[in-house]
């Protein structure tokens, strides 16, 4: 009982961490109509950033903001340089546009840290375990990710429903040449926007140092689970990214716990460990061709 | 249609011409290398039926030529050490594995195409990327098959119980195969399927309003496409006698739609010409650099910025 539960609060944090990806990425979607397939790129550069900084000054919260600043500032120059061109254009250019900046930022990483992948220690204030109910100790960090995931779930409805930049960002989605008619400067938002989803894949990013290795290719294999997750919520929906992301980060966790375990139940252990190991990599997959049958638009589908 | 015609003979006399120059040359690598392009400009070519013409940008096309390579491979596997599948003991016969291979990547992209297609846009472009990557991770958790390693085989397969070891035979086969595909696109594209496809692209509602089962249309180009990626991927696990999950992965279909667009969609023979300087540039590139990427990655983008209409667009002249 205890390892399930221990499984779900993993599954939750993981998926925490994917809504962070998700939101950005839905955003910048549901807002410019542009599919950006360099939000784990933008992940990546933000991990690697803190992981080098951790190194230069050994300290994780010198290393945050390093990272966060790094990745907002390399998402403020995409934005500046590629893709305020792509507004408007198909979304074949777009696929290649961004398609092709992953190639660079793999590249230029390669070429200039090195291929082997880097590590990089948690806050010693958040080292060690807290026992979360009797006989369940966890690791107070992935409590904080977790924490942190919340609070920007928290902070994005707040920004979105309730200040005056959320009013506009709603506006601009759907009416943009009213409200560039009225002297809101679009393009500056627009930067600002993609500049704010590039800050939380780097907050992602940031945050998974510590749990997982920082390597090159870490952007793709987020990215690709990000896009289930966002067609899973439906696409431009905040919320349906949040519902997404835990749904997604649960049953990926769960299956790769217990699906083995479950399918010996039926047959022999060598063929469960083998057909186990290829369902729980392809369970994410299934509930999403599930949630597509029934609801080809996301769980959450945008209006309009 | 003249100068697609003429452009149709250039090229083909130009593929035809590599096996004798490279004779002349005493270069070897420039025939595999030529086989490497022909094969992948028969996935553009399938590929662009879904992009080009039918406005369906399809991100998983590496699953259907990953699936034909691997039913080779596994093919060939079983006939020459033993095993079965599913109670088949495998062969090592071109005339039968290569159309299995088709036909089990076809029913992949049924299978696919028949969820994908239910949505569109941008929709469509993350699932066909999902869907690939399941089947990329299928074949990495099947380890009796390899799984992270790949699948080799021992030998080419054998075509009418001859054999195609030779560099030179195996390239003109790849250079038929290529022309049959060109030829047989372009015919569709001209019957009333094609015209079909290509009016949903530019207005789904009206041809729905024509009487036309616009999804049943496109599900069939999907199977299609899928087809001839596998007949493609069938050749390419010849060529290396090798099949490994790389060939399904998310960056391969990336690639093969960079090919598509380089040399321009929506022109049957521009993929063609993609996929030649796509693996051209690669290979110079990567010969000069560990880190091609870093330069190739923004080629790729002022590509897509400024080439609406790909390299085929300067062929033809910028009338439209």
């Amino acid at each position: 009982m205890t390892l399930v539960l221990e499984q779900i609060l993993n599954g939750l944090q993981f998926g925490l961490t994917l809504f962070l990806l998700a939101a950005g990425l839905t955003l910048v979607f549901g807002i410019m109509g542009v599919i950006n397939l360099a939000h784990g790129s933008l992940y990546m550069m933000g991990a690697y950033a803190a992981a080098l900084g951790a190194q230069w000054t050994g300290s994780f919260w010198l290393a945050l903001p390093i990272g966060l600043l790094a990745a907002f500032a390399i998402g403020v120059g995409v934005e500046l340089l590629v893709m305020r061109r792509l507004y408007g254009r198909d979304h074949l250019a777009q696929v290649l546009a961004t398609f092709g900046l992953i190639l660079f930022f793999n590249g230029l990483l390669a070429w200039q840290v090195g291929r082997a992948p880097l590590l990089m220690n948690g806050p010693e204030q958040l080292a060690g375990f807290i026992e979360v109910m009797p006989g369940l100790p966890y690791p107070i960090y992935r409590l904080a990710v977790m924490a942190v995931g919340v609070l920007v779930a928290v902070g994005l409805w707040y920004l979105i429903a309730r200040t005056r930049m959320g009013m506009l960002i709603r506006a601009g989605s759907t009416q943009r040449e009213m409200v560039s008619a009225l002297g809101v400067n679009i393009a500056q938002l627009f930067t600002l926007v993609f500049g704010l989803g590039a800050l939380l894949a780097g907050l992602a990013g940031v945050m998974v140092g510590p749990i997982r290795s920082v390597q090159i290719g870490m952007g793709e294999q987020v990215l690709i689970l990000t896009f289930v997750v966002i067609v899973v919520g439906g696409v431009g929906s905040v919320r349906g990214a949040l519902a997404g992301a835990l749904l997604i980060g649960l049953s990926d966790t769960l299956g790769r716990a217990f699906a083995p375990s479950l399918l010996k139940l039926w047959m022999s252990g060598a063929l469960a460990d083998g057909l186990g190991a290829a369902l729980s990599s392809v369970l994410v997959y299934l509930v999403m061709a599930m949630v597509l049958v029934v609801r080809p638009r996301g769980l959450f589908p945008m209006e309009g | 249609m003249m100068r697609q015609r003429g452009l149709f003979v250039l090229l083909l006399l130009a593929f035809i011409a590599v096996p004798f120059i490279a004779g002349a040359l005493g270069n070897t690598y420039m025939i595999t290398m030529a086989t490497r392009v022909l094969i992948c400009a028969m996935v553009a070519v399938s590929l662009d039926l879904l992009v080009g013409w039918g406005g369906l940008v399809s991100f998983g096309h590496a699953a259907f030529f990953g699936l034909g390579g691997y039913v080779v491979a596994i093919a060939a596997t079983h006939a020459t050490q033993g095993g079965d599948i599913f109670g088949w003991g495998g062969t090592n016969e071109a005339l039968i594995a290569w159309p299995l291979a088709m036909l089990v990547s076809a029913g992949a992209a049924l299978v696919i195409g028949a969820l994908s297609l239910r949505t569109s846009g941008v929709y469509f472009i993350m699932i066909t990327l999902a869907f690939a990557q399941m089947l990329y991770f299928v074949f990495v958790a099947l380890k009796v098959y390899g799984g992270d390693d790949g699948l080799s085989m021992t030998s080419r397969n054998l075509l009418a119980g001859a054999r195609i070891t030779d560099a030179r035979s195996f390239y003109w086969i790849c250079l038929i195969l290529l022309a049959v595909v060109v030829a047989l696109v372009g015919r569709l594209l001209n019957a009333r399927f094609g015209l079909v496809l290509r009016g949903a692209k530019a207005s789904e509602r009206r041809m729905a309003a024509l009487g036309f089962p616009v999804y049943r249309y496109r599900l069939v180009a999907f199977v299609i496409a899928g087809a001839i990626a596998g007949l493609a991927g069938a050749l390419w696990a010849n060529l290396g006698r090798f099949a490994a999950p790389d060939m399904l992965s998310w960056l391969r279909s990336g690639e093969f739609l960079v090919m598509v667009i380089l040399g321009g969609s929506a022109s049957l023979l521009g993929p063609v010409l993609g996929a030649a300087v796509f693996l051209i540039l690669e290979t110079q590139l990567a010969a000069h650099t560990e880190h091609w990427q870093v330069i190739f990655g923004p080629l790729v983008v002022l590509a897509a910025l400024y080439m609406p209409m790909g390299l085929w667009g300067y062929v033809r002249g910028r009338s439209s």
